[in-house]
């Protein structure tokens, strides 16, 4: 997908004596690079314009804290579970041909396509009052909405096609001949996976851990949804900003969308110094775009 | 000798796959249609068309086309000024390209709206003349440009990448100007790309939420999007008001999806024939 630097650079002009490129560059450059940092620029400076100690006191209020806890909590349970089944699915699809191989791929990634919030209603129809399971969870005392659980459940449903959708590429490209020697020299199928295809997966495997854990935290409007909001109780850091903001708490806001967005930060740098280790790992030209 | 040696796990793989994606996403969405299905025509209608309604779907579309408008011009232009010059700060640029897929989407609608409130940085110089960003139309469009940045420049980058320089060195030599040899030479190649990029960017912005809401101000019929009313209808308790919308959606960016999926596959067949 993805073509190497070495590739590229050798018709990369230079803007030298080429005023109409100069133009191009920073009417593009410009443009680009003031709709992103700007809004990155802007959540620093309103978070610390107040101060350290007014921004320590704003994420040390525990409504703020327990919105984090619930947060990471929640990426806790979403993120292992869609480590397993984003290996577990890619293994399926890349190493064996079936029927319905391309529609099981495109349903896999249906979510990456269907607005979270939407996904977010129709769970309420399965586990909420007036849902599939409605009358039977309520006879057990279960509650799925508006709920603790709900919360990691949503989580999980619209983080599944992350690590998926990174490592298939990878075991696609690879082909089946290393595990198949694998298997000739005895190994078992548990042991090949682990000492064979893993290695060879585990760059991507770890950017897409990563960026799942990213969307987890930052996950809306699903959640929105499905939790309810209830303040100091099923409030994530996103509905807490959401509820801040409302509550004219701009910096206290602003304090918890740093954290969000340093973890953005980091997550891109993880992607940029996995593609610097020389691994094509990671296609640049990956992450939604790639259908 | 013949026989294709198979890897194990087949079953136990696939088997697996379709369980849990039947409870994570067929489930839920087949539930959906269910309950929308199991409305009355006259039901279905009414909630279907009612004028506000009618409003959401209206701001909502036109909003997603403006935004996918601009990234279509400046995402052509980003893809193509990484690719094709060298110039400081390239692989910065590049690297940031991907922050708006990163960053929450709360987090995007809270600092677009305080920056382009009419006292905010950038809100403030289109207050004398009389333009509102935040809380008005065009915050609406701002904020789903933001997020939908990135899938243009992504899907057209890696085509242009890739494209030989000696077709264009051959158009040039024949006579045709730089604009000239980039719509007939360029754009026939990364155009499949390119829709690809813009049906992403636009389903995208159908269904963002996140952002707008903290930029939109929320008026019904004058800056309330389709999302919004049914995060409303679902806060009101009106389940069956919230299934029909949510349904709506669904399948809108289904047809937008396939339709485009389709199209996409002609041309490219067309281009490689």
């Amino acid at each position: 997908m993805s073509a190497t630097e070495s590739e590229v650079v050798s018709h990369r002009g230079s803007l030298r004596r080429h005023p109409g490129r100069l133009a191009l560059v920073v009417l593009g450059g410009g443009g680009a690079a003031l709709l992103i940092l700007l809004p990155l620029g802007a959540v620093f400076y309103f978070a610390l314009h107040e101060g350290w100690a007014v921004y320590a006191r704003h994420l040390a209020d525990p409504s703020t804290r327990h919105a984090i806890w619930l947060t990471l909590l929640a990426a806790a349970v979403a993120v292992p579970v869609n480590t397993v089944f984003g290996v577990t699915a890619a293994w399926a699809v890349a190493k064996f041909q079936f029927p319905g191989r391309r529609l099981l791929i495109s349903l896999i990634e249906l979510p990456l396509s269907i607005p979270p919030l939407v996904i977010g209603v129709a769970y309420l129809f399965v586990f909420g009052m007036q849902g599939l399971f409605g009358p039977w969870l309520m006879e057990h005392d279960i509650r799925l909405v508006f709920s603790v659980p709900a919360i990691l459940i949503i989580t999980t449903i619209v983080t599944t096609p992350f690590i998926f959708r990174e490592v298939l590429p990878l075991m696609q490209s690879q082909g089946t001949q290393e595990e198949q020697a694998a298997i000739t020299l005895g190994a078992s199928g548990w042991k090949t996976f682990w000492h064979v295809t893993l290695p060879n997966i585990k760059w991507a495997l770890f950017y897409g851990v990563s960026l799942c854990f990213a969307r987890c935290l930052g996950e809306f409007g699903s959640v929105a949804v499905v939790s309810g909001a209830i303040r100091d109780e099923t409030n994530t850091m996103t509905l807490q900003i959401e509820l801040l903001s409302n509550d004219r708490v701009a910096t206290g806001a602003f304090a918890l969308a740093s954290i969000l967005s340093s973890i953005a930060v980091v997550t891109m740098l993880v992607k940029i110094w996995i593609e610097r280790r020389g691994e094509d790992a990671v296609d640049t030209g990956s992450e939604e775009a790639r259908n | 000798m013949k026989r294709a040696k198979v890897l194990p796990g087949f079953g136990l793989t696939l088997g697996s796959t379709l369980f849990f994606l039947s409870l994570v996403t067929l489930l839920p969405l087949g539930a959906l249609v269910f309950k929308t299905a199991n409305l009355s025509w006259v039901e279905l209608w009414t909630y279907m068309s009612d004028s506000r309604a009618m409003a959401t779907y209206r701001i909502t579309v036109l909003a997603a086309s403006v935004a996918t408008a601009i990234n279509f011009v400046l995402g052509l232009l980003t893809a193509w000024i990484l690719v094709r010059y060298d110039f400081p700060g390239r692989r910065l640029l590049d690297a940031m390209v991907d922050l708006p897929f990163a960053l929450p989407t709360a987090v995007a609608g809270l600092a677009l709206a305080t920056l382009t409130a009419p006292q905010g940085l950038i809100g403030h110089l289109f207050t004398p003349f009389g333009i509102k960003i935040a809380y008005a139309f065009p915050g609406i469009i701002l904020a789903m440009t933001f997020t939908s940045f990135p899938f243009i420049v992504r899907t057209v980058q890696p085509v242009l990448a890739d494209l030989e320089p000696h077709l264009e060195e051959a158009s040039a030599s024949l006579g045709a100007g730089p604009l000239t040899t980039f719509r007939r030479v360029i754009l026939p190649e990364i155009l499949p790309a390119t829709l690809a990029g813009l049906t992403l960017a636009f389903v995208r912005s159908l269904g963002e939420f996140g952002a707008v809401v903290f930029i939109a101000g929320n008026l019904p019929f004058k800056t309330e999007i389709t999302a919004l009313l049914i995060y409303i209808r679902v806060g009101e308790f009106d389940y069956p008001g919230a299934a029909v919308l949510a349904t709506v959606v669904l399948i809108f960016v289904l047809l937008v999806l396939i339709v485009m999926n389709f199209v996409q596959s002609r041309l490219y067949r067309r281009l490689h024939a």
